[in-house]
């Protein structure tokens, strides 16, 4: 009987353990925090790329109905294939386009621009990292939509756009209103 | 003899300013060795040198010269990040079972040790 029992807990320890196991390996390994649990703080302030003068998110954020907040640098190769999707964006009137500028070298930062074309209504510089973190974002690049009249986030994107988050954007921004 | 003294001002100088540097970042190390380096795989905040870490290690001494105290800056860093960043998970229903198990454990065990005692 006792050998009964060892028999059978290790048999239903390993059954245990393999469905644990399975289950694991669809498992995505990324942590991305859940939405409500991140909140923005607007406050924080940060130079803008084309000038000295220092601006508060808020300020930034107030004149559309949606703002897209991408966080990117010259050094980063995703950045430049989403580069094309933002430039795209650009087209939607009711969305405003922000851009900060990661922990980046000012004259590549404007080299990028210039050679691939300016998405952004404004962009501010953030050579620490340290505003990155006030919004919550890990790295570049990073993308996030807020609704301006409610104040929270709608969508964050963690990587690069692509078609199908592209789709996603545009679908969320005209479901909105 | 000249040289001499030179030498040993140099490394006073480089040892005086290692100490300035060790002595306020001593805040910083303790609170980083809690965090958890969330683009990194299985590394501190501490350990690691990503730009992610790096910025956080920078933030939290801004943190410190605002004169925010420890639990603020966690809780700071949790609102942003979520429960995840730090390594002490909190007692809820989804981490229940890791609080619970060792106990369970630590007492079956017991039980176990218990039983062939008394059986001897």
């Amino acid at each position: 009987m006792v050998k009964n029992i060892k028999l059978i807990s290790v048999v239903f320890l390993v059954i245990v353990s393999f469905f644990i196991l399975l289950k694991g390996l669809n498992k995505t390994n990324n942590y991305s925090p859940n939405l409500n649990s991140s909140k923005i703080d607007f406050n924080f302030k940060a130079k803008f790329l084309y000038s000295d003068e220092e601006v508060t998110l808020y300020e930034l954020i107030n004149d559309k109905d949606f703002s897209i907040i991408n966080i990117w640098a010259s050094w980063c190769l995703p950045c430049r294939d989403e580069h094309s999707f933002l430039l795209n964006l650009k087209s939607l009137d009711k969305l405003n386009i922000i851009g900060i500028n990661y922990k980046d070298n000012e004259i590549n930062a404007k080299k990028f621009i210039k050679e691939l074309g300016n998405p952004y209504s404004k962009i501010v510089v953030d050579p620490s990292g340290i505003n990155s973190i006030e919004l919550g974002a890990y790295g570049v690049p990073e993308t996030i939509l807020i609704n301006n009249n409610s104040k929270t986030i709608l969508k964050k994107y963690i990587g690069p756009l692509d078609d199908e988050k592209f789709a996603e954007l545009k679908l969320i921004i005209k479901n909105e209103n | 003899m000249k040289i001499k003294i030179l030498i040993f001002i140099i490394i006073w100088f480089v040892s005086f300013f290692n100490f300035s540097y060790a002595d306020n970042s001593e805040k910083v190390d303790q609170i980083s060795k809690n965090l958890r380096c969330l683009i990194c795989q299985g590394q501190s905040v501490y350990d690691s040198q990503s730009d992610f870490a790096l910025s956080m290690k920078i933030l939290i001494q801004n943190k410190i010269d605002e004169g925010k105290n420890d639990e603020q800056i966690y809780n700071f860093l949790k609102s942003k990040y979520g429960e995840w960043i730090v390594y002490d998970p909190e007692i809820n229903k989804n981490t229940v079972l890791l609080w619970v198990l060792p106990l369970i454990l630590f007492i079956f065990g017991g039980i176990l040790i218990l039983r062939k005692v008394s059986i001897k």
